[in-house]
Order: C-alpha cells, then sequence, then structure tokens
C-alpha cells in the first residue's frame, strides 16, 4: 500500500466586533428578531448606498500588523456575482485582486511540543450574508437579513498543513489570536468564527497536489477533526479503488461523523468578480497605520516568555496562562494585588480550572474573582491557613457564602493553628492513643509519622500548621 | 472575439435573465457590439500605466463605527410579496 501525505488549508470567516455593519449603520447585535436589524443597505433597496465602517477596516489592519503581513495600504473591494435568496443585491461585497492584509503567518505548536509556522495568503474583508430557515414554514424558506453586511475578516492559508492535528492547533491559535486582537468574540455557537477546511491526499513525495474537496462551515474544533480525518480515510480510500476524486464542496454531518458532497452546481464557481464600482479604493493612510501600531496589545508569544521571565513560572505554566487574554489578565490581577505569583498560576490551573470547567463557566464568568483569590492565596503565604483549609474557603466563596477571604475564614474559625503550646497539647493526645503506630515508626516505618501527622491534623479539624505538626511528632518521638 | 450562442444562454443563466431562442440572435449581436467596442479599448497602448480600480480617482470615505439605524421592518416588508412571523418568505430553497 502506498503511503500517503494528507495536505490541508483553511479558510476561516472571523465576525469582527464592531457595533454596526460594514457597510451600513445597522447594530450587529447577535439573538436580534428576524430582520429587525436590517437597513436599506442591507436589504439592498433601490438606490441605497454602502459607506464603509472605519471599524472593520482597523481590526482587519490590527490582524495584518499581529501576523507580520503585508497591510496594502490601498485595496479594492469586489462583487462576487451568485444568487441566493439570503444575498439581495445578487452579489456579496468582498476583496479580489487586491485584499488589505497580504501574507504573513503564524506558529503553531503541537502536542509533542514541536513548533511549525504556518504561511498564511491574505485576509480580507467582506460582508457576511443573510440566514435562511427551512424547517420553520411549509411551503417557504424564511430569510433573516440581520446577519447580512456583518463585517467579516476572511483568513486564509497556504496548502502548508500535513495533518488534522496541525490544522486543529492552526485553528485554536487563530483562535486565541483574534480573542487576543479583541477583533473577533471567537464565538463558535453563534457562527462568530467559521472554518472552510480544504483537504487533499497525494502518494508521499509526489510533488503536485491530489484534488481537494472542501468541507464547509465547520464551527467547533471536535467536528473539524472527525470531518478531516473522515475525509482522508475516504479520499485514501476511493484513489486505492482506482477512481478519482472529484472537486467537490462538501458538508459534515455530526450525527454519523460522515462527509457527504452537496448537489454541485455547474456554474457555482462562476462569480464574475469585477471592482464594486459603489466602492473607490480603500485607503490605510500612514497616520491610521501609524496609530493601530501604537495601540497593539502585547501577543501571546511575548506574553508567555514575559511571564517565564518575569514571575519566574515555567515555560509550561507561562504557556497555559497566556493562551488566552482573559485568563492572563485573571494572572496579572491576582499577581498585582499582591500575591505569590507561583502560588496563584498553580491555583489557576489546578482549582480555579477545574471548578470552571465542571460548571462549565469562563474565567471571566468564575464567582471568585482575581483579587479575591489574591487574598485567599496571600493568607497562605503569611500562614494563616493551609492549603487544604484554602480549598474549604474556595469552595464557600465560589458558593458566595461569604464575600471576602477573611470574613469566611472568620465565621468558619479557620484559622490556622500555629501556637506551638496549642499544637503540642493535640500531638499529646493523639501520641497516647498510638502505640502501635509508635513502634511502627521507631522500627523505620517512616509511613507511620505520616499517619500519626494526620491524625492531629484531623483532631485539629485541619487547622493545626502541618509543618509545625510535622516538627513537633518528629522531636517528641526522636 | 465573438459569442456562440451557447456563451448567450450561459450568460443569461449565470444572470438569471430570461431570453428566449428567438432573442438569443438580437442579444448575440448587442453584446457582440460590446466586444468590439472592448476590443478598440485593448488596442491602445496602456504601458507603465498604473491600472485604476474606480473611475473616479477618489479614495473611499470612511465613517464611524456607530449604530445609527432603528428598527424599521415592518414598514419594509411591505415592499415584499410575502413575509411572515418576521421573516421574508421565498420558494422553498434547500441545497
Amino acid at each position: 500500500m502506498a503511503q500517503w501525505e494528507i495536505v490541508i488549508g483553511l479558510e476561516t470567516h472571523t465576525q469582527l466586533t464592531t457595533a454596526s455593519k460594514i457597510f451600513s449603520g445597522s447594530s450587529t447585535a447577535f439573538g436580534a428578531a428576524p430582520n429587525t436589524q436590517a437597513s436599506v443597505v442591507d436589504l439592498a433597496m433601490p438606490g441605497a448606498l454602502p459607506v464603509m465602517n472605519i471599524g472593520a477596516v482597523e481590526r482587519a489592519v490590527k490582524f495584518g500588523l499581529a501576523i507580520g503581513a503585508k497591510i496594502n495600504q490601498r485595496s479594492i473591494f469586489a462583487r462576487k456575482n451568485y444568487f441566493y435568496p439570503d444575498l439581495p443585491k445578487g452579489y456579496q461585497i468582498s476583496q479580489f485582486e487586491t485584499p488589505i492584509v497580504q501574507g504573513g503567518g503564524l506558529t503553531i505548536t503541537l502536542d509533542d511540543g514541536t513548533t511549525k509556522f504556518i504561511e498564511l495568503t491574505r485576509a480580507h474583508l467582506e460582508e457576511d450574508a443573510g440566514k435562511s430557515v427551512h424547517e420553520q414554514f411549509d411551503s417557504e424558506s424564511g430569510v433573516d437579513l440581520n446577519r447580512a453586511g456583518t463585517p467579516l475578516l476572511e483568513i486564509v492559508t497556504e496548502p502548508v498543513m500535513r495533518s488534522g492535528k496541525e490544522a486543529i492547533a492552526y485553528a485554536k491559535t487563530l483562535h486565541n489570536l483574534v480573542r487576543y486582537l479583541d477583533i473577533c468574540d471567537g464565538n463558535m455557537q453563534e457562527g462568530s468564527f467559521r472554518c472552510d477546511v480544504n483537504v487533499s491526499v497525494r502518494p508521499m513525495g509526489q510533488k503536485e497536489f491530489g484534488t481537494r474537496r472542501e468541507i464547509k462551515n465547520l464551527n467547533s474544533f471536535k467536528f473539524m477533526q472527525q470531518a478531516i480525518d473522515y475525509e482522508v480515510r475516504w479520499q485514501i480510500e476511493q484513489i486505492e479503488d482506482g477512481k478519482k476524486i472529484v472537486q467537490a464542496t462538501v458538508l459534515f454531518n455530526p450525527d454519523t461523523g460522515e462527509t457527504r458532497a452537496m448537489r454541485s452546481k455547474e456554474d457555482a464557481m462562476d462569480y464574475r468578480y469585477f471592482p464594486d464600482p459603489d466602492l473607490p479604493p480603500l485607503v490605510v493612510s500612514d497616520e491610521m497605520l501609524a496609530r493601530i501600531k501604537a495601540g497593539m496589545p502585547e501577543l501571546p508569544e511575548a506574553k508567555c516568555s514575559r511571564f517565564s521571565s518575569q514571575y519566574g513560572l515555567s515555560h509550561y505554566d507561562a504557556l497555559l496562562l497566556s493562551q488566552d487574554g482573559a485568563t492572563a489578565s485573571y494572572f496579572e490581577t491576582a499577581v498585582n494585588s499582591g500575591a505569590d505569583a507561583k502560588l496563584v498560576a498553580n491555583w489557576i490551573l489546578g482549582e480555579v480550572s477545574a471548578t470552571l470547567n465542571r460548571e462549565d463557566k469562563t474565567i471571566e464568568q468564575s464567582p471568585v474573582n482575581a483579587v479575591r483569590l489574591s487574598n485567599l492565596v496571600a493568607r497562605i503565604s503569611d500562614g494563616t491557613i493551609s492549603h487544604k483549609i484554602a480549598k474549604t474557603v474556595f469552595e464557600a466563596l465560589w458558593s458566595g457564602e461569604a464575600a471576602s477571604v477573611d470574613a469566611v475564614i472568620e465565621s468558619k474559625g479557620l484559622k490556622q493553628i500555629s501556637d506551638s503550646g496549642a499544637i503540642e497539647k493535640i500531638v499529646d493526645e493523639v501520641l497516647e492513643k498510638s502505640a502501635a503506630q509508635i513502634a511502627d515508626y521507631k522500627a523505620g516505618k517512616e509511613k507511620a509519622l505520616m499517619s500519626i501527622v494526620g491524625m492531629v491534623m484531623k483532631a485539629s479539624q485541619g487547622k493545626a500548621n502541618p509543618a509545625q505538626v510535622n516538627d513537633i511528632v518528629r522531636r517528641k518521638l526522636a | 472575439m465573438s459569442l456562440s450562442s451557447q456563451d448567450i444562454e450561459r450568460i443569461a443563466h449565470l444572470a438569471r435573465i430570461r431570453v428566449t431562442p428567438a432573442d438569443v440572435l438580437d442579444v448575440q449581436a448587442k453584446l457582440d457590439g460590446i466586444f468590439k467596442l472592448i476590443d478598440e479599448m485593448q488596442a491602445v497602448n496602456t504601458q507603465g500605466i498604473e491600472p485604476m480600480s474606480h473611475g473616479l480617482d477618489m479614495v473611499l470615505r470612511l465613517r464611524d463605527d456607530v449604530v445609527t439605524e432603528i428598527d424599521h421592518r415592518e414598514k419594509y416588508q411591505k415592499n415584499a410579496p410575502q413575509a411572515a412571523e418576521g421573516y421574508f418568505l421565498v420558494p422553498k430553497v434547500i441545497e
């Protein structure tokens, strides 16, 4: 059997976070009643003309700068012509020959720690189409044009990915980046970040690409992985059975885990692009470019290396904390409120993440905000409470039982006992009942000591300072 | 360049314009005339001249990112042949 090489390229439609549409003053807010955010421009009423939104331009430029691309300071809008009811003008305004962003790329990190640079072809501005609903009415389709005219940045890679894993890693890296830059909210359920994946296979060593099929509109990383895996297996089987791959657009069905070709329309590819006479060239002035450059946020890679050098975190911890902007800012807010950075990192990556995952919440929704976590960690550092008790306090804060760390410690009487007289008294009581363990310890079993310490901790209801207990028990048994 | 009757049918289909067989010859002659005009323009030496993408030598005006439109659904849908539950209705289209 021949060895096959997989070739993948991605096109990602990212909805930009502008308040208004790309060519009209309608709102872009998600979830409004049908057609309540569709103006004459969005409805393609005769005589209505598009007027470009500066916010969309700024976001596109921001993206281009972040990926080291060439910003075309003069770019052109074109009409992409096709007929569908959710596209009332009969064409989509897009960019064809001269996109605003050209080239550049992203570095992805795979699970095994290796990195790869993914070259981008281009990123261009365009308008989204409306939405059709087919189930709601018996013999008609319904059209909602609220989404029509929402600004999109379509980000296109070269066909440089060689496995489904690389494609997913790229999509996730891009997803993080656009949220970092605050140009797209990244909400995949609401369709703010949609991926089309071009897949082909070729015998290892062959120079020419195989015929590609395009999997449309994948809106989760899990589906993307499943769709690519299925598509690759299907294409290899076809070729090994002596059949040819026909270029096609396919849809992924999450229920069956299969991809299926859409009914191919003969003329579908003939979009007859031409420059839109309604829109003269888009010019990004030097002044605008400089202004956007000056306002660029720190990017994930830079943040990661700063986290490890400034706070002494391991590379791995720094990577996890810098991957998304919300987590990074939670971390820095907590550290700036005075807590130990490494302890804060451990808490975020441990207890906080685990609880958020369990309750399916994002860090912005965490009932324990960064300042409270900082207070909690500070109480561990200054010896007021132990790690174990801190978890109890954390749970109380999470459930909203009390508003402040100190209030929880106070009301539950959780303050650590560091008075050695008090601890000694408890140790004595425990030792009296632990003849067997004492004998074991004296016979050289270190474990027996741990069991005694455990009993002391239990007797103190977890409040004794564990280090002190350890010392006292050792001293008494010496 | 001159167009065949198949070209005319294809162009008409892409534009969703009905051209009856009786009209094909007429349309063909008109489009050929346009292409002749283009041929004439192609003959002009434009070497060294930067192509324009727009007939006017001006740049795109940009507006601030502000919502200025309000909901006029009821008014706008009076123009539609059919609407229900806020949707515009069209003959069923399923891919």
